[in-house]
């Protein structure tokens, strides 16, 4: 049994008066892939986004409950919210890269956070993109704009500007909702090599994708945790009568 | 009436009113080019008024015009543009903000007449600097403060959020997100807006008359603490004050400050197509 790299407990949150979690109590796992699945408006971003703290950005929400990482209470007062950002990163549903060259993007986070050495910065920009698969493909276009890459190119540069900053775990929001489904795979294959080195949780609405990639699976339904556990077992043998409506897909 | 009459009909009205407003605009400016291009000689441009401004040249006039807007450039760009990122970026969405940009919007339509009236008691008596260079571009900057607020903000909101959310999620802080990424990308339609809000204040009489502008004053300012001539005022003056100007030396007054705008005027389009075409999100 590994120990856990996210302990959430008795997390709820408001937006206003929207009650948008219930209560979450959920374990992660170091160095494994969970998915977040449930219908379109059940909390599952939301969640993610309490993870890094995003939602500070959101006006009006409350949240109550502890959030821990590595131990850490990430809504504590002197919870520091760049190591925060920087330990935990995001990628998001549209790829959105900066409109500035492959090497700019890559470099932006270690650029912001004050690496100033040449060498460094490109022996890191190199590295990144060779952990998404991208290196060899684009290292005589580094200078070109990142805009010219094709969606899924551009979907694994995002990837690769993440990890520059060096992260333990990585948020995925519908990473592939924007993709085709050969595109979709490559980038599922991209992340069982990245298991190895970083926690991944990832939301998605796609039950096949949820059921092929990843080892853990949360089932959400209205701001509640329906179910949690080995995805093999969630999708073979769901405990509630709600996650099999769900994924034998009689609705959502 | 089917649908290609009501086509037609429509197609007609929309082009007779295009071609009201086109008409006018083309009427004068084509009245001011007769009239004013024999006097744009070398002597005219860069000589002084003679013979009770009724021969000579203009030069202190337009001397005066670039100094001014080019006080007014030193005033308000600095400040619009830091204060537009401030609301934009900065400033919870609360009665307070609202409070404020309700206030620049309103006083983006106070009459110019007012800011003359303001920078006279302010600028002039209270402050002591006089009717002086100095004072009248602050005036001209407080002027054109909520035209370049107004358009930075808009620069700003075109760059889209999730720019932001990347820059914050990789652990930027909120200054380094605005000067690393929103300001690069807002730049271009900022510089728009603040030329059409400087060549707007190059023209304006009214908030110039109290606080700088020089009756006649041949030889140029010497420092910020001058009175200056200007080419919107000395335009009045010609055609109100002194008897007897000729029709040449007033119109060829006119196409200098309407010259002198249009290049202003058309840096910023320049500068906007320029940002259309590279911008590719």
């Amino acid at each position: 049994m590994k120990k856990n790299k996210i302990e959430v407990k008795d997390l709820d949150l408001f937006y206003g008066d929207f009650h948008a979690l219930k209560d979450v109590k959920v374990g992660i796992e170091e160095k494994v892939i969970t998915s977040i699945i449930g219908p379109s408006g059940c909390g599952k971003s939301t969640l993610l986004r309490v993870l890094n703290r995003m939602n500070d950005l959101v006006e009006g929400i409350k949240i109550t409950g502890s959030v821990k990482i590595d131990g850490q209470d990430v809504y504590s007062p002197n919870c520091d919210l760049v190591a925060l950002r920087k330990q935990v990163g995001m990628v998001f549903q549209r790829p959105n890269p900066f409109p500035l060259s492959i090497y700019d993007n890559v470099i932006y986070g270690p650029r912001v956070h004050g690496e100033k050495d040449r060498d460094r910065l490109n022996a890191l920009a190199e590295e990144s993109l060779r952990s998404v698969l991208l290196f060899d493909e684009l290292k005589d276009h580094l200078r070109d704009s990142a805009l010219t890459l094709s969606l899924e190119q551009q979907q694994r540069l995002c990837i690769a500007r993440l990890l520059a900053v060096c992260p333990e775990v990585i948020l995925l929001d519908e990473p592939c909702s924007a993709l085709d489904p050969y595109s979709t795979l490559k980038i599922e294959e991209l992340l069982q090599t990245l298991k190895r080195d970083y926690t991944i949780l990832i939301v998605t609405h796609n039950m096949q994708q949820a059921a092929r990639a990843s080892d853990f699976t949360f089932y959400m339904l209205l701001g509640e945790m329906i179910e949690y556990g080995e995805t093999k077992q969630v999708f073979t043998s769901p405990q509630d009568p709600r996650t099999e409506e769900y994924i034998t897909g009689r609705f959502g | 009436m089917d649908t290609k009459t009501k086509e037609k009909i429509a197609f007609i009205i929309l082009l007779i009113a295009t071609i009201l407003v086109v008409t006018p605009v083309a009427l004068i400016m084509l009245l001011v080019l007769i009239n004013g291009l024999p006097a744009l000689t070398p002597e005219f441009i860069f000589g002084s008024p003679r013979e009770g401004m009724r021969a000579g040249g203009i030069f202190p006039a337009i001397v005066g015009t670039l100094y001014l807007t080019l006080g007014t450039a030193v005033f308000s760009i600095p400040l619009g543009i830091l204060a537009a990122i401030y609301l934009n970026e900065y400033a919870a969405r609360n009665w307070l903000t609202r409070t404020i940009e309700l206030a620049i919007i309103n006083l983006a339509g106070v009459p110019s007449i007012v800011y003359g009236l303001f920078g006279l008691g302010l600028f002039v008596t209270f402050l002591n600097f006089g009717a002086s260079i100095l004072s009248g571009s602050l005036t001209l900057a407080i002027m054109t403060l909520p035209v370049i607020i107004t358009a930075t903000r808009e620069a700003l909101n075109s760059v889209p959020r999730s720019f932001r959310e990347v820059s914050f999620s990789l652990g930027a802080s909120r200054w380094q997100t605005v000067r690393h990424v929103v300001l690069p990308n807002a730049i271009p339609g900022i510089l728009t807006g603040t030329i059409l809000g400087l060549s707007r204040a190059a023209g304006e009489t009214a908030p110039i008359l109290f606080t700088v502008a020089a009756f006649y004053l041949p030889r140029l300012p010497q420092s910020v603490y001058d009175q200056a001539m200007a080419l919107p005022y000395h335009i009045y003056v010609l055609s109100t004050q002194v008897p007897n100007v000729s029709v040449k030396v007033q119109y060829g007054t006119v196409l200098v400050l309407v010259l002198l705008i249009f290049v202003l005027n058309l840096a910023a389009s320049v500068l906007r197509t320029r940002f259309r075409r590279r911008k590719t999100w």
